[in-house]
Parts: C-alpha cells; structure tokens; sequence
C-alpha cells in the first residue's frame, strides 16, 4: 500500500447547543490512503459532513474537536487559524454541494479560479490566469479563453461545478474532500462530473474523500468506502465487499432499503425507529436501538476491527470485534495492516 | 446537518425566554419601556404636582427634593411636566404606528399575495409617499390639516404606512412562495382564509420588528413637530413643546431642556433595544427548522 | 409481460376502465420579464403533452431539471393555468373550472410535494395541517373531522397523539407522512406527487414508499409519480413517461420501457443511473453537453442536439410518436425507422 494522506485518530466532535451537547462525531479513527477516492456514507446527521468539516477546520465555534487529524506530518486539530488557512485551498481543498454558492456571484469564474492560485503562491497575474485557463480546460469547460469572463449565473449547474473543482484543483491539493459534490446535478450531468472526478484522479493522482448519501455514486467511482451512523464509523471496506458482503447490520439495513424492481411496490426493507438524539445517545453502538440483531453487550461501544486486512467492522457481532476488545484473546488477530 | 438533529425538538414555550429576553439589549429595552409605559399610563398617581400649575416664586427654579427636575419659566414642575408630557408623546407614538401597521400591513399582504396588477395598483401610490421626504410630508399634511395631537399622530402614521407595507409586501413574497400556501391552494383554501391564516402569522414577525423600532422614531418625530408649533397645542404639555421652551432659558436653566431631551434619548433607544430583541424572537430561523 | 411473478401486480389494475384523468396537448409557456423594456421571452416548460392515466394507476413522470415535469404537475393540479390543452377529469373537462366547480375538482385530487419542511406551515399544529381540506370543504362535522385526522395520522403510520405537535418537532419523514395525510384527507381519487420521496434519506424514503404503495393499493388510488430517481420509478410505477425540455418522448408500461427503451434519451437517462452494485460501471462518455434552453428550444426533434444518433431529418421535422405496441410508443425518427414497414 502507499503512503498515508490522512489519518483520523479517535476524533470526536461535539456541538455545544441550548439543549446541551450534540455528540456529532464519535471516535472516529481512519486512514486514506494516497491516490485512492474514500467514499464515507451515511444518512443526514450521521457527522459525515461534521467529520469534512473539522478536517478542514471550518467548524464553527460552538464545536470542539477532540482526537488527532494528522495530514502531511501536521496535526490539524492544534493548528493556528492562520496555518489551516495556508493549508485549505493549497494542500487540502473542498467541493460543497451547491455550486452557485460556492462560487462568488459577483466575479468572473476565470479570476474565483486565479485568486485561489495568487492566494497561496507568489505568482504574477498572467500566470495565474495562464494556469486558470489550463485548469478551465483540464475540468472540461468549452472554450476556456472565452467564459474565462464570464460571472457564475451564464453557467448552468455543471458547469459551475466544474469551476468549482477547478479552483479546488488550483494548487494541487494532495486531498480533495468533495461533499455532496453531484447531489445538486441531474443524473446525465452527474454521471458527466463522476467522469470527471475519475479521470482526474488518473492524471493527476489526487487523493479523494467523496461524502455522500448515495449509494449509487458511492459504487461507481469509489476504492474504499467507509459507513458513518449518528456519529460513529461502523464499518469501512473496499467497494465491492461492501456491496457484496456488508457486515454490519445498519450497512445492511441501507443497502436493502434501496428501492428495487424485483421487490413488490410496498414491500421495501424499512429500517425501523428514528435515529437517536445525539444530545443524549444510547451507549455503546448508537444503532443498537434499531439493530435486529441487538443484544445486552450493544451497551459498550464496539470497537472498529480488522475483520479481513482490508473490511473493518465495529459490531460485536463480529469476532474481530470482540477479540479487539479483549487484549487477551487479541494475539490471534495480530498481522492486520 | 448534525445541527438539524439537535434542534429538532426545542420546547416552544421556552422560545420567548431565548429570544427576546436572552439579549441583554432585549432585557434592557423590555424593562425600561415596561417602566415607560407605566410612568405614561399612571401619569396622574405618579406626577408630584399639577403640570399646569404656575407658580411665580419658583421661576426657573433649579431641581430640589420637592421639585427634583427644577422648574420652567413659568414657575412649572418639570418632572410633572415631563411626566405628562411623556403620556402625549408616548401616546401619539404608539398610536400613529399602530394605525400605520393596521393600514400598511393588510396592504402589503394584499400586494404581495397577489401580485401582478394587485401589486402595482397598491405599491406605486406606497412608493410615491415614500419618495417623499418624511418630515416635509409631515409638515406639509398639518399645513393643510392644521395643528394638534391627533393631527400629528395622523401625519406620522401617513409617513409610517409605506414603510410598513413594503416590509410586510417584501416578507410576503417570501413566504407566498413557500410550498405549503400552494399546497393550502390545491387543499380549496380560499385565498382570504390562506391570507389571515397562512400568510399573515409567518409574514409579520419583519413587520412587529420595524413598527417597534419605528415607535422610538415616531416619538422623535412628534417632539419634532411639536417643537415647531404644530404638534400639541399649549397648555398640553409636550416633550417637543417642552424642548422649545427650554431652548430660549438653556443658558440659564438647562434642567429645563436637558430632561425632556432626555427623555426622548432614553425612549428612542429603549424601543431599538427591544426591537433588536423581537428580531432574534421572530426570526423564522429561530423559530422552525 | 416477461414471466417474473413479482412484475403481475404490476399491471394496471382495470386497464379497460376509461381513463381518471385525460390530459390533452397541454401547454404551459412563461413569458419572461426582461425589466421596464426588454420585449419577455417566453419560456416553454411545457409543450404539448398528452398523457392519461386509469383509475388505480401508477403513472411516473420522469425526466431532469427543466424538462417541463413540475410544471406539468402544477397544471393537472390547476394551481396553474395552462396557455393551451385540455384536462379532462373523470370525464369532465376542468381546464377552465373556477369557484365552487374548481373547489369540488380539488377535493379529488391532491398533492404531494417534494420539500417536507417547506409543504407544512411551520406554526400550524400538524392536526390543524391535516385537517386543512376538511375544514376548506366543510366536511363533516367539527367532531367528525377530528376523528378523521385521528385515523388518517394513524394511516400514514404516525401516532395520533401527533395531532397536537408543531413541524418543527417531527423528522423529515415523519412530516412528509403529514403532507400524504394531508392530502388523503378529502378523499381524492388522484394524488400528483411531485419528487415525494426525494429530499428523504434511503432509509426513511423506502418507509414513505411503502405507504403510498399501500395507499395506492388499498385505497384504489390513481397517482401520478413525478421523480428524477429512475430506481424509484422503476420500483414505483405502472407505466412511464419520460419527458425532455416540455415533450414526452418516450411512454410506456415501466418494465417495458426500462428493460427495452426505443428513444435515446431514455437510452442515455438508463445508462446514467449510478448503481449501487461496483459490477455495473458507468460506461464512460456518456450524454454530452446539457439540456438546452426551454426559451429557445431547438428545432424539430428537441433531443437532437445531444443526440448519438441524429439525422439530418430531426433538425427539420419534429418527430411524433411512434407505437411500438403494448402502448409503448417513442418520439423518435430513427428509432421509428426501425419498424418493420409492412
């Protein structure tokens, strides 16, 4: 395996609201590797985006962060506003959901995409512009030279979001954290942005995080994907294991929950209750309210174990997961990567 | 999205507390108009002494315990004075707003409701008041009316309508584009009933805020008025009347000027105050979601 | 039909009965407002539709952003006036319905919306919600209507004691269980979902999918499906109707129309799905280009811009639709070319 481009150790993340702390994200740990697109999934309020968020330190104030998230040798959790700063938009850099306001309505694309160039390397303003139209033309925007001018509404959803990732790509970041980034777009366009995505992490090898709610999307352009329920990691294995042999029983839940021809209209697998509130959650494994397969040892967090070197799962279900928890039997599980 | 979560199930009776009464500005501002409007409506228990009373051996006469205010040239207790003063003022300041938010807030709902040419039959005349300079409209209207409370309070409530109608107009086309007014239409909802029951209760929160904020203003303006003359006639007292009065002796006796311009001062930002706190109370976004 | 046991339910319960709801080259354009003196353009969002559907029936309505699909929805539900066409109701045209008779229209049919946080008044308790086309009807007695709310909350799969809660209280599914209560409360014989279950999580969606197919199956109900999610419609719908920039191109009984799709773009909508199964890679390439202007449509055939496969004939002539039997029938030349001509 190649390097490591970021690594979440048990980062928790809380919200300090009136009716007391939201626990958003519950000790997370994970590793992602160089080159590879890391798809973290889950359904709204799973702290998938809270999790993107601390990573590029754009929480607001009400949030602390606990645990370590470690890029390029920095802990980015100690980090001087002014440091993460420098960071984001060079190193590290994001797609949001919507592109028109992400980008400045008031502006041409081809400078939103220049300032980002000039913000963070001392470049003069006809390189810039230079390496702008390259970049225009690298996320497939027709004629570059000519809507270089042109301000975010003459475009249309997609060809905004292209603009988009062109100034996530200005730099060349060594991490892309891309939230949502086709939720906004139809289908034909989405498939085109996927493409894009793909292709992009051919050329250039840029290491991807994908956030999403989508399954779909999730399968068609991910290495590795990761499960996120009410705050915790539940499970994280390469794409095809996930869709073949999911393991753990929430991912399961979600995956039959996908509506289907071959099922009966009315017959779909529902997964049933709410999700928890975060302010005050269950102990131990928070889907254990709504698990099937609940037991009484629900009540202590299960925790994320090498089921295989590359499918972990957090589900005391699992013998990986119980030998984890129990250092004694633990000799057995040793070799995991 | 967390947030969403979290949020979820905030109790509804507890929104007043958080709201307005969780600024300090908003405390601040609900106290000193609780004790203002008190002071108004209690005038005759509160004040030491007759307003109009004159008397020759007190002239101008600096504040002592009986009289902490001082009094006038004419010999009167100005904390009485004031104090009565205060009743007409704060008087025609709630009442011209109040008019103004009666009239100016169906209209604004009418024209952002339906608008197309509902909308521009009642907002261009809106709009040409509003151009206008606001004092020179006031000032103009008594000419032709003539002087007086009543006749200022109408006058002030003429500048206020526009201002009010464009709030209301503007946050009505906000929430008639919200899905559940089209649905209330396909549910046979008339529209008079979509109007008082759907449209009004979301689109006047904007409204509330700014008809505070426009009562501190409308005081101001009656001060204004009755300082050149043409609001309350004399002997009634007014803060504006009482301002131009104190003007010729401020050298003399500024206690005379100085309190009922202060007065003014503390009832202006005493109604900002408690806007300021109805705003974060009526935000939608506070209130939902 | 292929012989799968589960698609034989699937079939439109009585496919004989006439139809509940006719519509006829129905058209919708928007004059745009260019200001004090721009001449507005105008905007066709829609642009001759004919559809139909029969009691008991599923019809979905798919298609992107700017095909014309909302708007059609909004028209059949007479919350906007059509600039041509006809809408025929149980027999009865309602294009032109006002007052009392456009009241009593209503009451049969009722919509779902897409955005549950935004189709429920925020202040009004969710009784009060439910109730709304009780009382705008007077239907029943005040009593009677409580009871009714009661039993609907019940139906939609939502505690009674709900009645008395506010939207804010309620997650995103449980609202848009009010708006489907909501919109059963008058007893409608057709319900126009406009993107249900879009803004839902998977989880939450397939619990919504359920109800409204219960809903439909035990009530009889005739719904027309209007979604962007080609699973869900696949999943959902009797039949099908693809639309592209305010025309339907292709129609036809969803299986048929999934498993053997005649006009391109519904060739290209299929072939963008993402999958959630890693074995069925996107192909690559895909559609080019977006969907054009619906204020300056193009020339004959609307698709033909984006279109594999176009001809010289598709700039000039606006291809009709083609029958390819078993009421599967595609606006397409080339695809129309195919036919056997016997």
């Amino acid at each position: 395996m190649t390097g490591t481009v970021l690594q979440l150790e048990h980062v928790e993340v809380g919200f300090a609201t009136a009716d007391g702390t939201v626990s958003a994200v519950s000790d997370v740990s994970l590793a992602v590797a160089e080159g590879e697109i890391f798809g973290l999934v889950g359904e709204s309020g799973c702290g998938k985006t809270t999790l993107a968020m601390a990573t590029m330190g754009l929480l607001p104030a009400s949030a602390t962060v606990r645990g370590a998230v470690r890029f390029e040798g920095n802990d980015l959790v100690g980090l001087e506003p002014e440091e993460l700063r420098r960071l984001r938009g060079d190193r590290i850099s994001m797609v949001f959901q919507d592109p028109m306001t992400s980008l400045d309505p008031a502006f041409p694309i081809g400078d939103q995409v220049a300032e980002t160039i000039t913000a963070h390397r001392d470049v003069d303003t006809k390189t810039a512009r230079a390496r702008a139209l390259a970049l225009l033309a690298e996320v497939g925007i027709p004629e570059p030279e000519r809507r270089y001018g042109d301000a975010p509404h003459r475009l249309s959803g997609g060809m905004r979001q292209r603009v988009v990732i062109a100034t996530a790509l200005a730099n060349e970041p060594a991490l892309l954290l891309a939230d949502e980034p086709t939720t906004a777009l139809d289908v034909t366009i989405q498939a085109q942005v996927l493409d894009l995505l793909r292709g992009l992490r051919r050329r250039l090898r840029t290491t991807i995080v994908l956030i999403t709610h989508d399954l779909g999307v999730i399968a068609q352009i991910c290495d590795r994907v990761g499960v996120m329920y009410a705050g915790q990691l539940v499970e994280v294995a390469a794409v095809a294991e996930i869709f073949r042999a999911p393991r753990h029983p929430y991912t399961q839940a979600l995956l039959a929950a996908l509506p289907d021809q071959q099922q009966e209209p009315g017959s779909l697998r529902v997964i049933p209750g709410r999700v928890p509130n975060l302010v005050t959650p269950p102990p131990g494994c928070r889907f254990a309210t709504r698990c099937p397969s609940v037991m009484d040892r629900c009540t202590v967090v299960p925790p994320l174990a090498h089921e295989t070197p590359e499918h972990l799962i957090a589900c005391w279900l699992s013998e990986a997961t119980k030998r984890a928890a129990d250092p004694a039997g633990a000799a057995a599980a040793g070799g995991a990567a | 999205m967390s947030l969403a979560v979290a949020s979820a199930a905030p109790a509804r009776r507890s929104l007043w507390r958080r709201g307005i009464l969780s600024s300090r500005k908003g405390r601040v501002g609900f106290a000193i108009l609780v004790g203002l409007v008190a002071v108004a409506v209690f005038a005759p228990l509160i004040a030491p002494h007759d307003p109009n009373a004159i008397d020759a051996s007190r002239i101008l006469a600096p504040p002592d315990l009986a009289h902490p205010f001082g009094s006038d040239a004419l010999g009167r207790d100005v904390l009485s004075r004031v104090i009565y003063a205060y009743r007409v003022s704060l008087g025609v300041a709630v009442g011209s707003t109040l008019l103004a938010f009666l009239v100016g807030v169906p209209l604004g709902l009418y024209a952002g409701y339906h608008g197309g040419w509902v909308d521009t039959v009642i907002m261009r005349p809106i709009d040409m008041v509003l151009a206008l300079p606001a004092m020179l409209l006031a000032v103009a209207l008594i000419a032709i009316i003539g002087p007086g409370t009543n006749i200022s309070a109408i006058a002030i409530a003429v500048i206020y309508m526009p201002i009010l109608a464009r709030v209301v107009r503007s946050s009505t086309l906000v929430v008639a584009s919200q899905t559940y007014i089209e649905a209330a239409r396909a549910r046979g909802t008339v529209n008079r009933k979509i109007i008082a029951r759907h449209v009004f209760p979301n689109a006047v929160g904007p409204a509330i805020v700014q008809a505070t904020v426009l009562m501190g203003f409308a005081l101001q303006i009656e001060a204004a008025l009755s300082f050149l003359g043409l609001g309350a006639q004399p002997p009634t007292p007014s803060l504006g009347s009482m301002l131009a009065d104190g003007r010729d002796v401020l050298t003399q006796a500024p206690w005379v000027e100085i309190f009922p311009g202060l007065a003014i001062a503390i009832t202006v930002l005493a109604f900002n105050f408690f806007g300021d706190g109805l705003r974060t109370r009526l935000d939608p976004k506070g209130v939902a979601r | 039909m292929s012989g799968q046991v589960q698609a034989v339910d699937r079939v439109a319960p009585v496919p004989a009965a006439p139809p509940i709801l006719e519509v006829t080259g129905l058209v919708k354009h928007f004059s745009t407002d260019r200001g004090l003196l721009g001449s507005g353009a105008t905007l066709h969002a829609v642009d001759g539709v004919d559809l139909r559907i029969h009691p008991g029936e599923v019809l979905a309505v798919v298609g992107e952003s700017g095909s014309g699909k909302s708007t059609l929805a909004r028209c059949i539900l007479r919350l906007i006036d059509p600039t041509a066409g006809r809408i025929v109701f149980d027999g009865r045209d309602v294009t032109e319905l006002r007052g009392r008779q456009l009241a009593a229209f209503r009451q049969q049919v009722q919509p779902v919306f897409q955005d549950p946080f935004s189709s429920i008044d925020p202040r009004w308790r969710v009784g009060k919600s439910v109730a709304e086309a009780l009382d705008a009807f007077a239907i029943g007695t005040k009593h009677e209507r409580r009871e009714r709310v009661l039993d609907l909350l019940d139906r939609v799969g939502l505690d009674p004691s709900l009645a008395g809660r506010r939207p804010h209280e309620l997650s995103g599914g449980q609202r848009q269980r009010v708006g489907i209560a909501a919109a059963l409360a008058p007893s409608p014989k057709l319900i126009v979902a406009d993107e249900p279950v879009s803004a839902l999580d998977v989880s939450v969606q397939a619990q919504v999918l359920n109800l409204l197919a219960d809903l439909q199956r035990d009530l009889g109900l005739a719904i027309v499906f209007v979604a962007h999610d080609l699973a869900v419609v696949e999943h959902m719908s009797h039949r099908t109707a693809v639309m592209y920039l305010g025309r339907i191109v292709e129609t036809g009984p969803t299986e048929t129309v999934f498993r053997d799709p005649r006009h391109p773009y519904t060739k290209a909508l299929l072939e963008a799905i993402p999958h959630p199964d890693p074995e069925r890679q996107l192909t690559g390439g895909g559609l080019q280009g977006e969907i054009p202007s619906p204020i300056a449509p193009p020339s004959g055939c609307r698709f033909r811009t984006r279109c594999p496969v176009a001809i010289d004939r598709c700039a000039t002539d606006d291809p009709a639709m083609t029958a390819f039997g078993d009421g599967h029938a595609a606006a397409c030349h080339v695809a129309a070319a195919t036919l056997p001509t016997d």
